[in-house]
């Protein structure tokens, strides 16, 4: 079978699972857009700690960001949001689904907006930092970002906000939010699939193995970063914007801004799968939850311990990760082969390209 | 002939060690020029300089005409003035094509071609090269897994392939068995015939750097201690002294 062939099956067999399974398991519709939400933590945290060496330990921010971004436009469209939070729930508007979606769908689009606005502003001040410093940098962000909105009286404080009311029966209203969680996983796979193929991908590939080269060779270093991180955040600010609706209610220290879960498990996962792979964050993101799950329902009273002992786990025995670790084994599976033919070709000079010869 | 690289006065301390201290030198177009020195003699600061690593303390630096010490790396780097490292570095993880193709010119590159892809005439260039140094089937292996001299001739290739007007190559046989140097040192010279790039050595073989300059500068303590072509910096008392050992010095003064 080649591998093509191998390929279609593989992203074929992945987007039916993703249709079917909450119409095989309509109980856990929740726990499966949950896990698709996981995924996208993984596949974005890699762009920045698989592929470009820089390990965030604050994207979370983004998420955060991106769910009260959402909030204010749902509400702020059709009501004033500072009456609304100063009631603190007592006030129940009541949106048409008109009004609904349309708030929902800015609400995502300025989420992703406002959270790629925000990665160029702090891109601007942590890019400066490297190794260990970026990851307490980032971290540092995060938690200061919860403990602001916790302070916040206009989006409701440590108090939390609401969001609006989905108009429909609850089972569809699960159904349209996996459906959201699950395309935009998809779609985020898609993209990142496309521009790890582009010179962005090598450049951020060369930037993780040697940013001083990177330099030195005339790489756009600084460029490439902001974006890289920009487009973290653009796909964060929209799950959050999602999962802030899918929950109902917003707070910030454990749903907006759940650093040292969420925050950690999103490179737990991509440590497990195979940082800076393109399947690697997919895998390691499912099999996590899945552990984690199973944990919540089984070792009730030690499923932290549990996740603490797989996290350990994890990072002191499978540093590569699963994708990392088959490489090493099959490093032809990856096209990573020397080339016995090419040893008889002639090095014909002629044929080389003269300094001022076509590059672009 | 015009100069290249044009170096004037520059000082360089780092705290109360002067690496560098009045240096004047010039690097003339298409030809190969060599620096040489003792370990310490301020080879690579010098090098360091030049391509914008460190900010130079007084002095001035000119490439290609243009004062280029305010510069920053990425900047001088994308004006065509490119420099290989003492420690051998390339993009470890990548396999040695995709080394090449990242290091293609970044003159032209802009956010509207952040996510291109590469033509095939790219990735063509970048083969070519890899078969000009001798890497063509080892190409989808991960560079670093290569052995160190061939991470060098793949360093050298990236090199080449961005095309740069001038060349610093921070001792680009150290570390390279015999044999290998050889047709390292031939590849040196097409470069410059052929491709048409300056070349600015810092070579510690002095068999190597003798047959391959056209030119020499001896650093010694942080100064220009003497300049002039092979056979005048093989015969020049004070580099024997400094640096190329009283003793041999004296035998060949005499058999010359």
């Amino acid at each position: 079978m080649t591998s093509k062939r191998v390929q279609i099956l593989l992203h074929g067999g992945v987007l039916a699972a993703g249709i079917i399974a909450p119409l095989i398991f309509p109980n856990y519709t929740l726990q499966i857009a949950v896990l698709w939400v996981m995924i996208l933590f993984a596949m974005t945290w890699d762009v920045m700690g698989g592929q470009m060496g820089y390990n965030s330990l604050g994207n979370i921010f983004f998420f955060g960001a991106g769910m009260y971004t959402c909030v204010i436009v749902q509400i702020g469209l059709y009501y004033d949001v500072a009456k609304y939070t100063a009631a603190s729930g007592m006030i129940t508007v009541n949106f048409t689904p008109e009004q609904y979606f349309t708030g929902l769908a800015l609400g995502m689009i300025a989420a992703a907006l406002v959270c790629a606005v925000l990665a160029v502003i702090l891109g601007w001040i942590v890019f400066g930092l490297r190794g260990p410093y970026f990851a307490i940098g980032t971290l540092g962000i995060a938690l200061a970002a919860g403990e602001l909105f916790s302070a916040w009286e206009y989006v409701g404080g440590g108090g939390g906000i609401a969001l609006p009311v989905y108009p429909g029966e609850p089972d569809d209203r699960a159904y349209f939010f996996y459906l959201l969680c699950f395309t935009l996983a998809v779609v985020t796979f898609a993209v990142l699939r496309r521009i790890y193929a582009s010179r962005f991908g090598l450049a951020i590939n060369a930037i993780r193995d040697d940013e001083e080269k990177a330099e030195g060779m005339g790489i756009h270093t600084r460029r490439h970063k902001t974006v890289g991180w920009c487009i973290s955040a653009f796909f964060l600010g929209i799950s959050g914007a999602i999962f802030g609706n899918m929950i109902g209610f917003i707070e910030p220290l454990e749903v907006a801004f759940p650093t040292v879960t969420f925050g950690i498990f999103m490179v737990v996962m991509a440590l497990l799968g195979g940082k800076g792979t393109m399947w690697g964050p997919v895998i390691g993101a499912t099999l996590f939850h899945a552990f984690k799950e199973v944990t919540w329902i089984h070792l009730l009273g030690w499923q932290w311990v549990a996740l603490g002992a797989f996290i350990i786990i994890v990072v002191v025995f499978f540093q590569q990760g699963i994708m990392g670790w088959i490489q090493d084994k099959r490093p032809h599976w990856f096209g990573i082969v020397v080339d016995e033919a090419g040893a008889a070709r002639e090095i014909e000079l002629e044929g080389a390209p003269r300094r001022t010869g076509a590059a672009e | 002939m015009t100069d290249m690289i044009e170096v004037e006065g520059v000082t360089k301390a780092f705290g109360g060690i002067v690496a560098n201290n009045d240096i004047t030198l010039a690097v003339p177009e298409g030809r190969i020029t060599g620096l040489i020195g003792p370990n310490g003699s301020g080879k690579t600061t010098l090098f360091n300089s030049i391509v914008g690593y460190h900010p130079i303390d007084s002095g001035s630096i000119r490439f290609e005409g243009a004062e280029i010490s305010d510069f920053r790396v990425q900047q001088i780097a994308r004006l065509g003035l490119l420099r290989t490292f003492q420690q051998t570095r390339i993009y470890s993880k990548m396999n040695c094509v995709k080394n090449m193709l990242i290091s293609v010119p970044h003159r032209h590159e802009s956010y509207a071609t952040i996510f291109k892809t590469y033509p095939p005439e790219v990735t063509e260039k970048a083969e070519r090269l890899l078969e000009f140094v001798g890497l063509y089937e080892k190409r989808l292996l991960i560079s670093g897994d290569l052995s160190f001299g061939q991470q060098k001739l793949l360093e050298f290739a990236m090199a080449l392939m961005n095309e740069p007007k001038v060349l610093l190559l921070d001792e680009p046989t150290a570390g390279i068995n015999p044999t290998l140097i050889n047709g390292l040192i031939d590849r040196l010279k097409r470069a410059t015939r052929e491709f048409g790039i300056t070349l600015f050595v810092i070579e510690h073989n002095m068999p190597v750097i003798m047959g391959l300059a056209d030119n020499i500068y001896c650093l010694s303590n942080g100064r220009v201690l003497a300049h002039g072509t092979p056979a005048e910096i093989q015969k020049d008392g004070r580099v024997i002294d400094a640096y190329l050992g009283g003793h041999h010095a004296v035998d060949s003064e005499e058999s010359d």
